[in-house]
């Protein structure tokens, strides 16, 4: 059995802290609100689509590793522990943690701490800047950077552990928190785009039994944006090397509401005619948990029996454009 | 990776280096960096890149960063170009004329760094709280202090094209991307892949070990017994690897082949190792077994060796139960004595130096060592000395628990 199945799937979005209210967003297929956020020194503030507060205080927060965590390893460990949910906890978990900017609140706030004094920065905080800081505590762990495209990369590594069997389950997460500086760094990059965060988890495995009915059929090369490949050509290049899917597939895609940073994905599929999803209209740009719900939210569609097929387009915005296709898992 | 998987061939290829770039504060290149250990020299100096006039210390090994010999870089790049991905270049350059490899559309690029472009990123913090507020430059430091962006400047100034794939696992970054690399090779996924390091001195780290009393205010003297914490530094080094059977069809010169490598996590603290040294004792384990070899086999441990108490303790500890009796003739040495701890550009730096002592038959030194730790029951390389050496093992440990072992073969 060389196939990777999707096992499970967990969500923290705008909408709240669990796959159930992601589903009903898409559903409704309204924008969230909008939450200003004061950018200091200026009175007009930045525009943001965060994470509610829960209902209630999760359980797994009393966990002593997480006392002082950062929101992306809280939304991590939510969406981590849904898609683990119903059934008992793997012994071999492969943990694959995509990010593309990382623990921004602690790293705000160390800086600014050693900057105004570094003999009184705080010791406690630094080591929750480091890219690697979420993904302490699994048994097998790698931590990837990169664009939102980089999700894919970890699909790819996920199956292949899997098929090396150095794990039963890779949960591969993508996960953003919001600050002020980030959603700053956005506004200067697309003024257009609203930054939100959350994560979202796809977790693999080869157990038919424990499959939720998807199939991981492929993942393109990742294609690489440089002075021999735009941005553009990716886009291109991506879309041709996924092909053609069954009729009546699922376009998942990344499109948002900027013009100049959408052409491109925009163009490779200009000639899609099939049915097509754009779920940062609805979450805002998540980065890198934003490419996660496209994949979870493909998975599901898919789960749902709602389409035959589900393809995910990933042009990302500085480093490569990769695509994905999940199809029904039936076992014979 | 492009899903589904070619089929892994039926047995694993062998992987050898061909090209190695290196720069530390030492020098830039393998020729000067060889020279500085096998003389026993160290490189700290002063910290110039940045006020440290308020902190505990006041030292690090800053690299004297020389002019980029001519790349493929269009004068914007050049003007955009940051002190990473000018590290970045300068190894990348070295182990590319090494390897003799033509341009290609399709040569996987696999990347360890901490913290990527930091030195923008913070330029981009401080006019962000600045006033009155000023937005010239912003979107380009916003852009380009991205790690994936010192990726791209790396395949357009050798113009090549493949995908990069970069991991962040904190100190073990390097050794992650090049034991990532040989398995790429090893699992019939790729034929050569270039992997490496690389990470600069910033404000922001140095002052993060430096708040956290990690830094000796002294020597840095891993595993004396009166060590008292890690000098940082910085600097890049990129290794070309690819199969024996490429490598002997176009007669290059062969460095040393990489024969083992192993990864495991520490669950226990997230930035303190097991006392034990569970987890590195697992990992050295680990690439053991993929290397086919014993520790009766290992001729040299280039050992992680911060010079913390608790690394070098936890770290002493599995050298010893991994070892057994071959501990007390084993020789062992921390390089980071001489260039500091190159965080996320250690581990590729550090098989570079294994690579080095392979070919050459030598020990690298470890500069500072005065009074043996009783803890540590193996010889500490103290000074610069021939010997035969056909099998070296690099460790690397890093900040959430990732160790990660290498294990390298001489070519002869």
């Amino acid at each position: 059995m060389s196939r990777i199945l999707v096992s499970g799937l967990g969500a923290v979005s705008p909408a709240g802290w669990n796959l159930a209210a992601f589903r009903q967003a898409i559903e409704a297929s309204h924008p969230l609100p909008i939450v200003p956020l004061a950018r200091p020194g200026w009175d007009k503030p930045l525009r943001t689509r965060p994470v509610p507060p829960p209902a209630t205080r999760p359980a797994f927060l009393a966990h002593p590793r997480l006392r002082r965590s950062s929101p992306i390893t809280h939304y991590a460990a939510s969406a981590a522990l849904e898609a683990l949910a119903g059934r008992d906890m793997p012994k071999r978990v492969g943990l694959i943690f995509c990010l593309q900017s990382g623990c921004v609140q602690y790293s705000y706030r160390f800086f600014e701490e050693a900057l105004a004094d570094p003999a009184t920065a705080s010791p406690l905080v630094f080591p929750e800047t480091v890219f690697a800081a979420p993904a302490s505590h699994v048994p097998l762990v790698e931590t990837l950077i990169g664009d939102p495209a980089c999700f894919l990369q970890g699909l790819a590594l996920g199956a292949d552990w899997l098929l090396q069997d150095r794990a039963e389950v890779c949960l591969v997460v993508g996960s953003e928190e919001i600050n002020w500086l980030r959603a700053d760094a956005l506004w200067h990059l697309e003024h257009a785009a609203i930054i939100s965060g959350g994560a979202g988890v796809v977790a693999l495995g080869r157990d038919p039994a424990l499959s939720i009915g998807v199939e991981l059929s492929a993942i393109t090369e990742a294609l690489s944006f440089s002075a021999r490949q735009d941005r553009p050509q990716a886009a291109r290049a991506m879309r041709a090397e996924l092909g053609a899917g069954v009729p009546g597939e699922l376009l998942c895609d990344g499109l948002g509401d900027s013009p100049r940073a959408d052409g491109p994905e925009r163009t490779a599929w200009s000639d899609w005619t099939g049915p097509r999803l754009g779920l940062k209209r609805i979450f805002g740009e998540g980065l890198m948990a934003a490419a996660a719900w496209q994949c979870v939210a493909a998975a599901d569609a898919v789960a749902a029996k709602r389409f035959p097929a589900a393809a995910v387009s990933l042009v990302g915005c500085n480093q490569q454009a990769i695509g994905a296709r999940f199809v029904p898992f039936q076992c014979h | 990776m492009k899903f589904p998987f070619p089929t892994p061939p039926s047995e694993a290829p062998r992987v050898v280096v061909t090209g190695a770039g290196i720069i530390t504060a030492l020098g830039v290149g393998w020729q000067a960096n060889a020279e500085g250990f096998r003389a026993g020299r160290t490189a700290f100096r002063p910290v110039t890149l940045f006020d440290v006039s308020r902190h505990r210390v006041k030292t690090a090994a800053q690299v004297d960063l020389p002019a980029l010999p001519p790349m493929h870089l269009n004068p914007r790049q050049l003007s955009r170009l940051d002190r990473a991905s000018a590290l970045l270049l300068l190894a990348a350059g070295e182990a590319w004329q090494q390897a003799g490899w033509e341009r290609t559309d399709n040569l996987p690029v696999v990347l360890g760094t901490t913290s990527g472009g930091m030195l923008l990123g913070e330029d981009y913090f401080r006019q962000a709280v600045r006033t009155p507020r000023r937005h010239r430059r912003q979107p380009t430091r916003a852009f380009h202090y991205q790690a994936q962006t010192q990726g791209r400047m790396l395949l357009d100034a050798l113009d090549i094209s493949g995908p990069i794939t970069i991991t962040s696992n904190a100190c073990a970054s390097g050794t992650c991307a090049v034991g990532l690399a040989w398995e790429l090779i090893r699992r019939g996924q790729a034929g050569r892949v270039f992997a490496g390091g690389y990470d600069v001195l910033s404000e922001m780290v140095f002052s993060g070990f430096d708040a956290l009393q990690a830094l000796s205010p002294t020597t840095c003297r891993p595993f004396d017994a009166r060590r008292d914490g890690l000098a940082i530094g910085e600097g890049a080094a990129m290794l070309a690897l690819e199969t024996l059977e490429s490598a002997q069809r176009r007669d290059a010169a062969i460095l040393g082949e990489i024969i083992g490598y192993g990864t495991t996590i520490d669950l226990h603290h997230l930035t303190q190792p097991h006392p034990e040294g569970n987890a590195a004792l697992e990992t050295m384990s680990l690439a053991c077994r993929s290397a086919q070899v014993t520790p009766a086999d290992v001729d040299y441990i280039n050992a992680h060796g911060t010079g913390t108490p608790l690394n070098d303790g936890a770290e002493a500890k599995a050298i010893a139960r991994w070892a057994g009796e071959r501990a007390a003739t084993l020789p062992v040495s921390s390089t980071k004595a001489s260039i500091g701890h190159l965080l996320g550009a250690a581990g590729a730096v550090e098989s570079i130096i294994c690579l080095m002592a392979l070919r050459d038959q030598w020990l690298p030194p470890q500069t500072a060592f005065e009074t043996p730790d009783p803890a540590c029951n193996f010889p500490i390389v103290r000074k610069p000395r021939d010997a035969r050496l056909n099998v070296a093992l690099s460790n690397s440990f890093g900040f959430g628990g990732v160790n990660a072992t290498l294990i390298f073969r001489r070519w002869a």
